[in-house]
Formats: C-alpha cells, sequence, structure tokens
C-alpha cells in the first residue's frame, strides 16, 4: 500500500511542478490543482497508514491519528478557494491583456520558433 | 475582557471586515460610512495592540488557549513582547494606509476597507499564533486579501503582475504544506514550544527528514520575505500595485522574517541538538548577496516605485543578515531596523504615489517633466524619507543600521557586514540623490501648471503619520531600544516558552 501510495503522490507532484512550468496559464492552473491534490494525499500519509482504524477511541482496536484529517480538510478548502481565485484571475487576465501567456505577451520569437517548425517539416 | 486581550488584534479586524460587506455599509455612494467604519475600526485596534503590548511589557509573556483546549493539543496564541511590538506597528502601519486612502483610493472599488481589514487580520494572525498549521492558515487569509487588493483599481500592468504573483505564492503555499507534513509526521506536534522540546530527541534517520521540513519552511519563509533567489516577484508586484497598497505589503515581507526568526530561534535554535542553527549557513551568503542585488536594483529603477521595492530587497537582506549573527543583541538590532524600514518604506511609497499623480503622464519616471504643484512640500517629504531609507542621521535608518553594525561580534563579521552595508548605504544615497534630483529639479517649463491636481489633505496627514514616526523613534531611542532588547530576550530563551505553555508538567 506505502509503494503506491508513494508512487501517486510522487507523480502527482511531478506532474504539478512540470506543468506549473508551463508558459500558458491554463496549464499553470492545472499544475497548481495537481500540486494541491499531491499535498492533500502527502498531508493525510503524515499520520502514518494504517488500515481499520478509527479516529475516534475505543470504537476499534486500531486507531489512526485524527489530526492530519483535520489538516486536509482545512487544505482541501484553503486550496480550493484558491485555485477559483486563480482561474478567475487568468481569464481576466486573457481579456485585459490579449494573450494567455503568464506574462500576458506573447514571447517575441513566438511566431518564428512555429514557422521554423513547419519549415523544417 | 483583559483575559481575551490577546485574540482582540485578530477579532476586530475580522468582525470588522465582514460588518463593513453588510447594508449599511454597502453600496457605491455610501463610501463616507465606510470611512468612518475604517477609520474607527483602525483606531480600535491600534488601541488594543497599545494595550497588549503594555500588558505584555508588565506582566511578562500571555497564551491564550482558543476554546480552552490546552497545548499542546489545541490552537495556541502566544503574545510575547515581539508579536506585541509587531501588532503595534501593523496596526499604525494601517492606520497611516487607511487615512491615505481616503484621498479617493477607497473609492476606486468598493471593497478596499474591508480588504485592508482581511490584510491586517492575517498579518496579525501570523504574528501571534503558536501553531505552525495555524500560521499557515493565517498566511493563506494574509494572501488572498494581497490578492485583491493588488489588483484593486484595475490595469494591465495590476492583472499581469497579480498572475505571477498569484501563482508564484500558490506554489509557496504548497511547499509550506509539504514542509508541515514532514515536520508533523516527525515531532507528533504542531506547536512551535511542543516542537522545540521533540526536534532535540528525534533518532538519525528521523532527524533528516525534520531538517528537510525545516529546509522547505525557509523556502517558503525566504519566498514571503523576497529573499535571494526567491526574491524576484517583488519589484513588479510593488510597482503595480497603487500606493496605499504597496505601503501595506511593505510588512507582508516582514511577515516572513518574523517567521524566520521565530522557527529558527525556537525549533531549530540552539537547543536543537544535531540540528541547532542548521540554516545559518545558507542565509549568511544569501543575505549578503540579497544586500548587494537590491542595491543594483536601486541603483537601476527607473522609477520611483520600483526603486522602493528593491529597497526593501536591500531591507530585507540586511535584516537576514542580523538574523545570522545568532545573538541576542544582533537580533534586538534587527527588530529596531525592522520597525524603521517597514515605516520608511510605506512612507516612501505614498510619497511617491502623490508625486505620481502630480506630474501627469510622466508619474514618478525619472524624465525630465514639469513642475510639480507642491513643490516644496513633497520635496521636503522625500528629502526627509531619503535620509531616513539610506541612513543618515538625524533619523531612525542611522540608529536602525548603527546597531546592526555594533552587534557583529568576530572579525570576519565585522568585514562583511560594515562593507556591505555601508557600501549599499552608500550607493543608496548615490540613488536616491539622483532621483530626488531629476524629480524636483530637472523640470521644463510648462504652460498648463493648473492641470495637476491638489493634495489631498488626506494624502498629506497619511504620510506624515508613518513619516513622523522616524524622528520619533530617534527621540525615544532609549526606550524602543529597551522594547526591542527585552523583546530578542525573550524569542532567545525557549524555556520561557515552554514554561508559559506549561508544557513540562508531563516529563
Amino acid at each position: 500500500m506505502e509503494l503506491v501510495y508513494v508512487i501517486c503522490v510522487g507523480v502527482m507532484t511531478f506532474s504539478g511542478i512540470f506543468l506549473c512550468l508551463r508558459g500558458r496559464t491554463f496549464p499553470v492552473v492545472v499544475g497548481l490543482t495537481m500540486l494541491s491534490y499531491a499535498v492533500n494525499m502527502f498531508l493525510f500519509s503524515s499520520g502514518r497508514l494504517n488500515l481499520d482504524g478509527t479516529a475516534i477511541l475505543g470504537k476499534a482496536e486500531n486507531y489512526a491519528d485524527p489530526l492530519p484529517q483535520a489538516l486536509v480538510l482545512t487544505a482541501i478548502v484553503i486550496g480550493f478557494a484558491m485555485i477559483a481565485f486563480v482561474v478567475i484571475l487568468s481569464m481576466r487576465a486573457r481579456a485585459d491583456l490579449g494573450s494567455d501567456s503568464v506574462d500576458g505577451r506573447e514571447p517575441r520569437d513566438a511566431d518564428q520558433r512555429i514557422s521554423h517548425k513547419r519549415g523544417g517539416q | 475582557m483583559s483575559e481575551h486581550l490577546t485574540i482582540l488584534p485578530i477579532i476586530i479586524p475580522m468582525i470588522g471586515g465582514l460588518l463593513m460587506l453588510l447594508p449599511p455599509f454597502q453600496g457605491v455612494e455610501r463610501y463616507k460610512y465606510r470611512r468612518v467604519a475604517s477609520l474607527a475600526l483602525m483606531l480600535l485596534q491600534l488601541f488594543c495592540s497599545v494595550w497588549l503590548l503594555s500588558t505584555v511589557n508588565v506582566a511578562g509573556p500571555t497564551m491564550y488557549a482558543v476554546g480552552d483546549w490546552q497545548p499542546p493539543f489545541g490552537i495556541i496564541l502566544y503574545a510575547d513582547l515581539l508579536a506585541a511590538l509587531l501588532v503595534v506597528l501593523t496596526g499604525f502601519l494601517g492606520l497611516g494606509v487607511t487615512i491615505y486612502s481616503f484621498a479617493g483610493e477607497d473609492r476606486k472599488g468598493r471593497y478596499l476597507p474591508p480588504l485592508i481589514q482581511f490584510q491586517l487580520l492575517g498579518i496579525n494572525g501570523a504574528f501571534l499564533t503558536n501553531d505552525l498549521f495555524n500560521l499557515f492558515v493565517f498566511f493563506e487569509v494574509l494572501l488572498i486579501a494581497s490578492y485583491s487588493l493588488l489588483i484593486h483599481g484595475g490595469s494591465k500592468e495590476k492583472t499581469a503582475a497579480g498572475v505571477h504573483y498569484v501563482i508564484i505564492n500558490l506554489i509557496g503555499s504548497s511547499v509550506f504544506l509539504f514542509a508541515l507534513g514532514v515536520l508533523y509526521g516527525t515531532t507528533g506536534t504542531l506547536n512551535i514550544a511542543d516542537m522545540a522540546m521533540k526536534i532535540p530527541l528525534l533518532n538519525e534517520s528521523e532527524r533528516v527528514l525534520a531538517q528537510v521540513g525545516g529546509a522547505m519552511l525557509l523556502i517558503v519563509f525566504g519566498l514571503k520575505s523576497a529573499m535571494l533567489p526567491v526574491h524576484f516577484w517583488l519589484p513588479k508586484t510593488y510597482a503595480a500595485a497603487s500606493p496605499p497598497i504597496a505601503a501595506l505589503f511593505a510588512i507582508m515581507t516582514k511577515v516572513g522574517v518574523y517567521c524566520i526568526f521565530r522557527v529558527y530561534t525556537v525549533i531549530f535554535g540552539d537547543d536543537a541538538g544535531n540540528l541547532a542553527n542548521m540554516i545559518e549557513p545558507v542565509i549568511w551568503p544569501l543575505a549578503i548577496v540579497s544586500i548587494i542585488v537590491g542595491t543594483i536594483g536601486v541603483l537601476a529603477s527607473p522609477n520611483l516605485r520600483a526603486m522602493t521595492g528593491n529597497l526593501v530587497i536591500v531591507s530585507v537582506g540586511t535584516l537576514l543578515i542580523a538574523f545570522s549573527i545568532r545573538t541576542q543583541e544582533a537580533t534586538a538590532a534587527a527588530f529596531l531596523y525592522l520597525i524603521h524600514s517597514t515605516l520608511v518604506t510605506a512612507s516612501l511609497f505614498l510619497i511617491s504615489g502623490m508625486v505620481a499623480e502630480q506630474r501627469g503622464k510622466a508619474r514618478d519616471w525619472f524624465v525630465v517633466s514639469r513642475k510639480l504643484k507642491d513643490q516644496a512640500l513633497l520635496g521636503v517629504l522625500f528629502f526627509i524619507v531619503a535620509m531616513a531609507a539610506a541612513g543618515l542621521p538625524p533619523f531612525s535608518g542611522f540608529l536602525g543600521k548603527l546597531v546592526i553594525l555594533q552587534a557583529a561580534v568576530t572579525n570576519t563579521e565585522k568585514a562583511w557586514i560594515y562593507s556591505v552595508i555601508l557600501i549599499s548605504s552608500l550607493f543608496t544615497i548615490i540613488a536616491l540623490s539622483r532621483a530626488g534630483t531629476t524629480i524636483f529639479w530637472r523640470n521644463v517649463i510648462s504652460k498648463n501648471q493648473s492641470h495637476s491636481s491638489s493634495l489631498s489633505i488626506w494624502q498629506i496627514g497619511g504620510a506624515l503619520i508613518l513619516l513622523g514616526s522616524s524622528p520619533v523613534i530617534v527621540l525615544m531611542g532609549a526606550s524602543v531600544i529597551e522594547i526591542t532588547d527585552s523583546a530578542a530576550a525573550q524569542l532567545h530563551n525557549v524555556d520561557l516558552l515552554i514554561d508559559a505553555m506549561n508544557l513540562r508538567e508531563g516529563q
């Protein structure tokens, strides 16, 4: 179970960081979402992974740490609000600046690069 | 009442900000109601924080268990002299900014006063909390308020800066949560005092993890405080924000610096076993490079706002250099400089806003333009703030830099700190005098003088309140230094914190 969990968190963090480094706002927003999912899963695992554990004492033989669950809940709510904000901001940036590049303007050599590629094919 | 004093600086802006969203204050034409309410709130908040400071000064640090859940399980607020002092500073800055915004800035958007209150809520909370996850929550509160404040007024420049600012801070928040997960996983607690007790007891493998967590926290706090190499967002963001907002943001970098002082003195401080002072070797070069790069930025800035943004980076570098000396005297010196630099950079932002308003299309760019309408008044204000920012006597910058220079102990430290701070001050003087010369003396004769708007009494009042504190700090130098000294003593005395939390009973 631990291995699967670790791979999931790792792959999501990797994808999140990769997408955050892209130049357009849409992949960056998706990357931030992935990153916040990865963070939530990571936080959840900070109370150790165990099966058949309850968060309330006396209900089962094993008990799970309830605090990470509370932390994850807070982090989910905050992350959700922040993603909503960044989505609206990117839409406004697209409208105000006329470009969906994170810098608000197309890179100077964007046209050349595209035409070069086509020329090479 | 007085036992709930610690939470008042958080409660007042929260309830006040929420109330200002309700009908009597809503609507474009009701701006006068909002002005009265926000001024009253700021005065109330300042009064409560001064009360808190005097209480803490007499009775020592106080602990406040929210909902009476005792440490280490509940969320704990902890007001020592440092936190109380910074809450007073925040309230004072908020008052100046609020008064300045009455000149018309608050009518460019309906939600400026409530947003300022939410920003203050987040800042005060970050200063007062003693729980790392709670610190994250207050960071998010102050950040989401600052996202909206940054694009207040609206322009292409603000939107473009806003996208960068929001994205980089969201990534920072993710790193913060990763760090918290690591630290909670290894120590099993989020209470700063409890964590300080658990860190020395960790075994070898857990210690490595805790070190990773601590290092990730440094990235986050470095990002908030605009420490090199994660400072790139700052000059553009602060230059894009409208003047009162940028002045309010002057305290935000100091929140990051405060967290570095708090976390790496208490949790990873002298008592942390193998992890004692783990970031000191990293901070030391970064602080020096921050000052150098900030100074180059000051020299290269094309306008007054960008120059002030770079001055903020220089001041952060100076604070971090004082941090890396790691003595109580240096910490006290850093707190004195922190108060000074916050107030002076904030008033420089306000003054650059007034200058920009009177110069028409030239704004605050360093180009030849028409004469300012209130040349004499603005010139004098700029002269004073420039002297304070560059660290010339008789203003507070001189006192702040002097105590930091005096705090250096070994000869290597002295060589580095003296040369870096003094050379940086020299270049700052050159840049500021060049800026002043261009703006105030190199004018073209223009026929349509009447076009430039007059300054509002509110603008001058707001700037004067913040700027006037600089000579006051010097006049009351002895008592200010006394307070910062005991604040530093309380910060370095981790046992005091642990005793205040009643955490020793179990052992």
